[in-house]
């Protein structure tokens, strides 16, 4: 295993974790929600009564952080082509909707809530990425 | 109140997935690449969050409802089953494809990436897929969903 240290941003990816966490605390105090992006997501696919508000805004907040956040300089460096980004997308909402969450919703805040079943699943997600991964760079 | 504080988490959340380096899909898939040149980034994304995360739910669970009075709406399900396990997989695989997970995917689309677009379009269909499918296997659905 090589680190590749001129990627590597302790610092900031602390802070935005710590901000990530500060997020779902702020939700779940005070909304008495769980902070899952898919979860929130596909609930408004197939909406109830009475539980469309929270989900729209919290989306709504997502949507404008790039605004609030113009000052600050991102690359992002995205190589798929479009025919692997569309497959990726069905694979990630159909995958959320079975495994009943994301990144957000297992990792983030099952792990805080020691949730076996996030754990499971977080490992499940990452060994896949991971897989994925290593075929298609060291493979294919 | 309550729309106002998910409007507020949203754009918290949002902001430290940017700082983080999540949004980008290059440094995901750094993160994912354990043989090649590794980035240990995200870890460090995961961590500080959990920690944060871990005194919340600490918390919440000590107070039982949250600071505006409301009820707290928390998974109860213990159960590991295969459906779980599957779907993880899956939503794993198009992870590494592509870098995206849903969260930094919509925060792409919103500054602007037309490949975020792409990818979040394919993910509502996914979405959309699992709902026609559950519908297909039982019937009108007398089950309640999540």
């Amino acid at each position: 295993m090589t680190i590749d240290w001129s990627q590597f941003t302790p610092w900031a990816s602390l802070a935005g974790g710590a901000l990530i966490g500060l997020a779902a605390a702020m939700l779940l105090l005070l909304s008495g929600r769980i902070a899952g992006i898919s979860g929130i997501v596909g609930g408004l696919l197939v909406p109830r009564s009475g539980d469309i508000g929270w989900r729209v805004a919290f989306i709504g907040g997502l949507l404008l952080a790039p605004a609030a956040m113009a000052f600050y300089p991102v690359s992002p460096r995205i190589d798929a082509g479009f025919g692997t980004l569309a497959l990726a997308g069905v694979l990630v909402g159909a995958g959320t909707s079975y495994g009943s969450g994301c990144t957000s919703g297992h990792g983030v805040c099952g792990l805080s809530r020691l949730s076996p079943r996030s754990l499971v699943a977080t490992a499940a997600f990452i060994a896949a990425g991971i897989a994925t991964v290593f075929i298609a760079r060291h493979l294919g | 109140m309550n729309i106002v504080a998910a409007l507020a988490a949203g754009l918290v959340f949002g902001i430290g997935l940017i700082l983080s380096g999540m949004t980008d899909p290059g440094k995901v898939i750094g993160f994912l690449d354990v043989a090649g040149r590794w980035d240990p980034s995200l870890a460090l994304v995961m961590g500080g969050a959990v920690v944060v995360g871990f005194f919340a739910f600490r918390l919440a669970g000590r107070r039982g409802t949250t600071f505006l009075g409301g009820g707290l709406h928390l998974p109860q399900r213990r159960d590991i089953d295969l459906r779980l396990v599957g779907g993880s997989l899956l939503f794993g695989i198009g992870w590494g494809l592509a870098g995206f997970c849903p969260g930094p995917a919509l925060v792409s689309l919103a500054s602007g990436q037309q490949p975020a677009a792409v990818f979040v379009a394919a993910m509502l269909g996914g979405m959309l897929l699992y709902h026609a499918a559950e519908r297909g296997f039982r019937g009108s659905g007398d089950r309640p969903k999540r």
